[in-house]
């Protein structure tokens, strides 16, 4: 009996791989194709970086990037990263709070509108600053008056950052932290802790996988960003050129291994920044294996 | 402490969670919120707790005006359905909370913590899990430590949202024995919600049946069982049969049929309904007065008492009928034969 039933599971799943599978050579096409591509568009210009980056060999990449207009890029962007980054840990914190915890009026409204920075073009978001804070711009004579200047100055970098690094820390910490619910801040009232220690003991610990996600995500792009801080920032040398716009002059000026050096700097904090997601990834969905094990060990 | 809410109301858009309760719930007892879900009863309990805001009416904590006052400050323990533990600490961490959490001029020192986290997870019989997750434990062992956590504040109410609703049958029995005897011990004034009626019977001193934001029915588990308020605590607290009837004179008429209903005996032929209890049927092969003739339609043998199903003239429902097991033997209870049931006792309802 034992033994009739086992060989019908087995003719069962047999058959169930034979419905499901594709024949081997779509498989062998479509994966074949789909490494191919990665192999053309990504790892390739990848490689490319850094052979250009050394072709004059690693004497003139360590000049390239130590060279002051190199180092000032690098000090820029770190500034620029430093500042947008907490901006939008501290916003996408509120928002996502907002958004899962309490029930208003144009919720869908907000969520939509975190995504704005995703939907436009960055050249639109740097032109959108340009005509505020410009000289011909909405606030522009006020400015002027006090004397403050944003435009083509490190404010207007940090500005621009800001706006298109916005939804990355929100998007991450909304879905789940709708998904947690609001029991566990709940239980932690009627235990008597104030709003501040029930943040950081229980509300922080428990998304703040999703919150260093969304901080790695936020920081990268933070460092790359190109077109917004292009418009805003006026390029001039050893001031207002970030690690991307300081690429982009070098090579306009038939600097090329320089150019490569430099980039193969954010290349790396590229690299860097993929380890770390898949690190946290892995670690996340590790204790979420857990938690659902648990819930279904009941 | 007691525990007075007056006139409470709540809405939720257009739905009426609570219209008008008043409740007493006197120190040191446990008492059952019972009814079908969206009755209003975890609304209440949430209102008891401040989590939630009424509409209108008041909480009085011992007499005193609580409604304003806010969750931290009331010293409720609320145990939730899904326990809602933390995460991420352990079970010592989890019970320690609510005394770690106290401002540093009343938070005791680490010594005097430790021990009553200690003592706090023998009560609950899980002083050996005190370094495991939440995600370690099992659901009956995770509701005790959840148990343990609302008690470490040594609070003045203890109130528990279906605590027992996420467990299967055998621990959820276990446990509600368990906090039975728990309640016995610390005489901390209870109030658990339900929708369970034989939780609420085993577990209760008092019940509070809700139905639609209103309360049906006040009373001890054996007032609630043999003298059921209305149609719908009767219906709601356990299996009925259910007749449409005529109440004329003392007596419920169906069809040809008739009930004794001396309680209405001065009703001249109004609509009523009659229930009867499936346990106060008795069966038998001949016939007798007031026994209604039927035919068995379906035995069902497993489980402590005998079910059995029967057709009869008065309805197109089938009569449901509980017989001791010791009468498996003295009749004939094959498909098809017939019998004589003969109900004992029975509860009529006037329709308005």
């Amino acid at each position: 009996m034992a033994g009739a039933i086992s060989a019908l599971n087995k003719r069962k799943t047999g058959a169930a791989h034979a419905a499901t599978n594709e024949s081997t050579w779509v498989r062998v096409t479509l994966i074949s194709v789909a490494l191919t591509f990665l192999a053309l568009f990504l790892f390739l210009p990848l490689v490319i970086v850094f052979t250009e980056a050394f072709a004059k060999g690693a004497q003139v990449y360590f000049a390239a990037i130590t060279e002051p207009a190199a180092a000032h890029a690098i000090k820029l962007t770190l500034i620029a990263a430093g500042i947008a980054v907490p901006c939008n840990v501290i916003f996408g914190l509120a928002a996502a709070w907002a958004i899962a915890k309490f029930d208003f009026r144009g919720k869908q409204f907000v969520i939509t509108l975190i995504d704005l920075p995703f939907a436009v073009s960055p050249v639109i978001a740097g032109l959108i600053y340009m005509l505020l804070f410009g000289r011909q711009g909405f606030f522009g004579t006020w400015l002027g008056d006090h004397d403050i200047q944003i435009m083509f100055a490190v404010p207007g970098i940090v500005l621009a950052t800001v706006f298109i690094t916005f939804p990355f820390v929100a998007r991450e910490l909304i879905p789940l932290m709708q998904e947690q619910g609001k029991e566990q801040e709940e239980a932690a009232i009627t235990l008597g802790a104030s709003g501040w220690k029930m943040f950081w003991r229980v509300t922080l610990p428990s998304v703040k996988w999703a919150l260093l996600y969304g901080m790695i995500l936020c920081n990268a792009r933070a460092m790359g960003e190109f077109g917004a801080v292009s418009v805003v920032s006026g390029k001039i040398r050893e001031q207002t050129n970030t690690l991307p716009l300081h690429i982009e002059i070098l090579y306009n000026e038939y600097q090329f291994a320089a150019a490569f050096a430099v980039a193969s700097l954010l290349a790396l904090l590229a690299l860097f920044t993929l380890v770390l997601k898949s690190l946290l990834e892995w670690k996340a969905a590790r204790e979420h294996e857990l938690a659902v094990r648990a819930a279904s060990a009941q | 402490m007691s525990i007075q809410v007056r006139n409470l109301h709540k809405n939720f858009g257009q739905f009426t969670a609570l219209n008008n309760v008043s409740l007493d719930f006197p120190t040191g007892e446990l008492v059952a919120l019972l009814g079908p879900s969206g009755c209003g009863k975890t609304t209440l309990l949430r209102i008891i707790a401040g989590l939630e805001n009424p509409d209108a009416g008041s909480v009085h904590f011992h007499g005193e005006d609580a409604t304003n006052v806010h969750v931290r400050e009331r010293n409720v323990g609320f145990v939730f359905q899904h326990y809602a533990l933390f995460r991420h600490m352990t079970v010592f961490d989890n019970v320690a909370f609510g005394l770690t959490v106290r401002p540093k001029e009343t938070r005791p020192d680490n010594q005097s913590i430790k021990k009553r986290v200690h003592e706090l997870l023998e009560l609950v019989q899980l002083d050996w899990l005190a370094d495991r997750y939440p995600h370690q434990l099992s659901g009956g062992q995770r509701q005790r430590i959840a148990l343990a956590r609302a008690l470490a504040v040594e609070p003045k109410v203890l109130l528990l949202d279906e605590p027992f609703g996420a467990l299967d049958a055998k621990v959820r029995k276990d446990l509600r024995r368990w906090l039975r005897r728990l309640h016995d011990e610390l005489h901390i004034t209870s109030i658990f919600v339900t929708h369970d009626q034989e939780e609420a019977m085993e577990v209760a001193d008092k019940i509070v049946v809700l139905n639609k934001g209103n309360i049906e029915q006040i009373g001890s588990p054996d007032d609630i069982y043999n003298n059921p308020a209305s149609p719908f605590v009767y219906d709601f607290i356990g299996q009925v049969n259910l007749f449409h009837s005529r109440v004329d004179n003392g007596w419920a008429h169906i069809g040809d049929y008739k009930l004794p209903a001396p309680e209405h005996n001065t009703v001249i032929d109004q609509a009523a309904i009659a229930y009867v209890r499936p346990h106060d049927i008795e069966l038998s092969e001949s016939s007798s007065e007031g026994a209604i003739a039927a035919r068995i339609a379906h035995v069902s043998t497993a489980g402590s008492v005998l079910r059995i199903e029967l057709l009869h003239q008065l309805s197109n429902e089938a009569l449901h009928v509980e017989l001791p097991r010791a009468q498996e033997r003295s009749l004939n209870l094959s498909i098809g034969a017939h019998v004589y049931a003969k109900p004992t006792s029975s509860k009529i309802f006037l329709q308005k």
